[in-house]
C-alpha cells in the first residue's frame, strides 16, 4: 500500500495525541496549572493536528462532515465520531486541571475510555480489509492500542513507560514476523483471482502499458530492499532508545523530551513500513504485489 | 446508507467468456466513451500526450498465460470491471453513504456528490475496480451503464452497458444472474461459470467463463527426419568403429 505521509502522520500523531490524552484522562499524572496546560495541550496539538493530516489526502475534504452519517456500517464514521466525542468529553476535564487546579477522575476516566476507543476505531479502518491480509488480523489494534498507551505513558513520564516500550518493542518485532506469512496463509494467488486452471498462470501483459490509480495507492513496492534495516531502526527508535533514556537519564522534561523525540521518529519508521510492506491482493492481477 | 440491502431478486451483472474474448480492449474504449458524456464526472486522463500518460478507467483487460505441465501455452485475455457484489465490501467501508448497492437491481453506485474522496472503498474491493479520478476527486467505478439498460431513448437494442453492444467477439453478456431461467444464468451453468476470488467472501454477481479445453498439438517437427541421419561408406564404418570402442 502507498505509504502517504498524510495517514502516516495521521495515525500516528493522534495515536500518541490520545494515549497522552487518557492517560492524564485516567490521573495516572495529576497535573493542574501550567504543567496541566502543557500537558494537555500536547496531548490536544497531537490529536488534532493527526486528525488535520487525515483530510489532506481527500479527494472533496469540504464535503468532510459528511463522513460522520454512517457510523452504524463504518468504522472511518465511527472513527469521526469517537475523535470528536472523545475531544469535547476531554475538555472540561482540561480546563478543570488548568483553569481550576481541579481533577475530575469520573468524567476524565470516561473521557479516557473514549479515547483509546477512538485509537481502536482508527486501526479497525485497517485491520478490517480483507483484502490487505497483513493489516487483518487482531495485531492491527493490538499494535495501535500499544503504541498509544506506551507513547501516552512516555510522554506523561511516567515510572512504567520503559516497561511498556520494551513490550511494544516486543510485540512490534512479533507483529512485523507474524504479517509477512499472513498473505501466503490466506491462499490468495493469481490463479484463484483468475480461476484460470490447468497449468500455470502468470501476468503476460498488463491493461495499459502506463501507470494507474490502483497501481500507485496499492502497489507499493519501492523501498521494500531496505525493510529489513527500516524494522531494526524502527524497533531501536520505538522501543530499545527511549527506554534507555529514560532509564540513564535524571528524570525531567529533558528525558522524556530526548526519548519522546526519539520514539516518534521510530513510529513514523515504523508506521511507514506498516502501509510500504502491506500487500493488497489487487498486486496479483497485476503480477505483483 | 451504505449497509447492504438485503439480497435482490434481480441481480443484474455482466458475463465474460474468456474463452471468446480475443482482447482487442474495445470494451475499454467503449466504456470510457460512453462514461465520458454521461453519469457523473467525466473519466479524465493526466498527461494524455506527455511522456507518463495515466487515466481513469471502469474496464481493463489483463493478460495472462497458463502454461500447463506438458504442452503449449495459452493466452487468455482477462477483462475486468466491477463484479457488484452481493457482499460489496466497498459499500460498507464508506464513511459518507456515497457508495451504495440498488436494493431493486444489486447494482453498486457512487453518489458523487456525497464522495469525499478518502479512497478506502477503492482498499476494500479485491479486484481493482474502483478508481479515483484525479481531476474530480471522486471515486469513480462501473455503473453497469445504469443510465442505458433503463433509457427508454435509446433504441432497445442499445439498452444493454456499453462493453457488451461494442464487443466484437460475442465475449460479454448481460442479464438477470439471479433469475435462474435467464440467458446468461443458462450459460453460467452450461459453461461452469466461476467467481473471482472466491476466498474473499464477497459474492460477486458476474461471472467468468473459463476458456474451453484446447486440441492438444502434437509434437510436430517437419524436419526432424533430416536430422536422423545415417552415416555411410567409411564415415560409416569409423561411426561403428567409434561407437565400439
Amino acid at each position: 500500500m502507498h505509504p502517504a505521509p498524510s495517514v502516516i502522520l495521521f495515525t500516528v500523531l493522534s495515536g500518541m495525541g490520545f494515549g497522552l490524552l487518557a492517560t492524564l484522562g485516567f490521573g495516572l499524572l495529576p497535573v493542574t496549572g501550567w504543567a496541566a496546560l502543557l500537558f494537555y495541550g500536547v496531548g490536544y496539538a497531537l490529536a488534532v493536528a493527526g486528525l488535520l493530516a487525515s483530510t489532506f489526502h481527500l479527494g472533496n475534504p469540504q464535503r468532510a462532515l459528511r463522513a460522520f452519517t454512517q457510523w452504524r456500517s463504518s468504522w472511518l464514521s465511527r472513527e469521526g465520531w469517537a475523535s470528536v466525542a472523545s475531544l469535547l468529553l476531554m475538555a472540561p476535564v482540561a480546563a478543570g486541571a488548568v483553569f481550576m487546579g481541579r481533577l475530575m477522575p469520573v468524567l476524565g476516566g470516561l473521557a479516557a475510555v473514549l479515547c483509546l476507543v477512538t485509537v481502536l476505531t482508527t486501526s479497525m479502518i485497517y485491520a478490517q480489509l480483507k483484502t490487505v491480509p497483513r493489516w487483518n488480523h487482531w495485531t492491527t489494534p493490538a499494535l495501535f492500542f500499544g503504541h498509544a498507551v506506551a507513547g501516552g505513558a512516555l510522554l506523561a513520564g511516567l515510572g512504567n513507560a520503559p516497561v511498556l516500550l520494551l513490550l511494544l518493542g516486543l510485540f512490534m518485532a512479533l507483529s512485523f514476523r507474524t504479517g509477512d506469512r499472513r498473505f501466503a496463509d490466506r491462499g490468495h494467488t493469481l490463479a484463484t483471482a483468475t480461476g484460470l486452471r490447468g497449468g500455470a498462470v502468470r501476468s503476460f501483459a498488463p491493461p495499459h502499458t502506463g501507470t494507474n490509480y490502483l497501481m500507485r495507492e496499492m502497489i507499493h513496492v519501492v523501498g521494500r530492499k531496505h525493510a529489513l534495516k527500516l524494522r531494526v531502526i524502527a524497533l531501536l527508535c520505538v522501543s530499545v532508545l527511549p527506554a534507555l533514556v529514560l532509564l540513564a537519564l535524571p528524570s525531567g522534561l529533558v528525558a522524556i523530551a530526548l526519548a519522546a523525540a526519539l520514539h516518534l521518529a521510530g513510529a513514523l519508521v515504523g508506521r511507514w513500513l506498516f502501509f510500504a510492506e502491506a500487500e493488497h491482493v489487487v498486486g496479483l492481477y497485476y503480477g505483483r504485489r | 446508507m451504505t449497509t447492504l440491502p438485503p439480497p435482490s431478486e434481480k441481480k443484474l451483472g455482466l458475463v465474460i467468456d474468456l474463452d471468446t474474448c480475443v482482447g482487442c480492449h474495445a470494451c475499454v474504449t467503449a466504456c470510457k466513451g460512453w462514461n465520458d458524456q454521461g453519469y457523473g464526472a467525466p473519466l479524465s486522463d493526466q498527461d494524455a500526450w506527455g511522456p507518463a500518460p495515466s487515466g481513469t478507467f471502469l474496464n481493463r483487460v489483463h493478460s495472462y498465460e497458463v502454461t500447463p505441465e506438458a504442452g503449449v501455452a495459452q493466452l487468455v485475455h482477462f477483462p475486468k470491471s466491477c463484479l457488484h457484489c452481493e457482499n460489496a465490501p466497498c459499500v460498507t467501508v464508506c464513511p459518507t453513504g456515497a457508495s451504495y448497492k440498488r436494493a431493486e437491481d444489486g447494482i453498486v453506485l457512487v453518489n458523487e456528490s456525497a464522495c469525499i474522496g478518502c479512497g478506502l472503498c477503492a482498499w476494500a474491493c479485491p479486484y481493482g475496480a474502483r478508481e479515483l479520478d484525479q481531476a474530480a476527486g471522486v471515486m469513480k467505478k462501473c455503473t453497469l451503464c445504469v443510465d442505458r439498460i433503463y433509457n427508454e431513448n435509446l433504441p432497445e437494442v442499445d439498452r444493454i452497458p456499453a462493453c457488451v453492444r461494442t464487443c466484437p467477439a460475442g465475449a460479454r453478456h448481460f442479464g438477470d444472474l439471479g433469475d435462474p431461467d435467464s440467458a446468461v444464468s443458462q450459460l453460467v451453468a452450461e459453461r461452469g461459470g466461476i467467481e473471482l476470488m472466491p476466498e474473499q467472501g464477497t459474492k460477486p454477481v458476474n461471472r467468468y467463463l473459463p476458456p474451453r479445453p484446447k486440441d492438444r498439438l502434437e509434437e510436430t517437427a517437419p524436419l526432424a527426419p533430416l536430422l536422423d541421419i545415417k552415416a555411410t561408406g567409411f564415415a560409416g564404418w569409423l561411426d561403428r568403429l567409434l561407437d565400439r570402442i
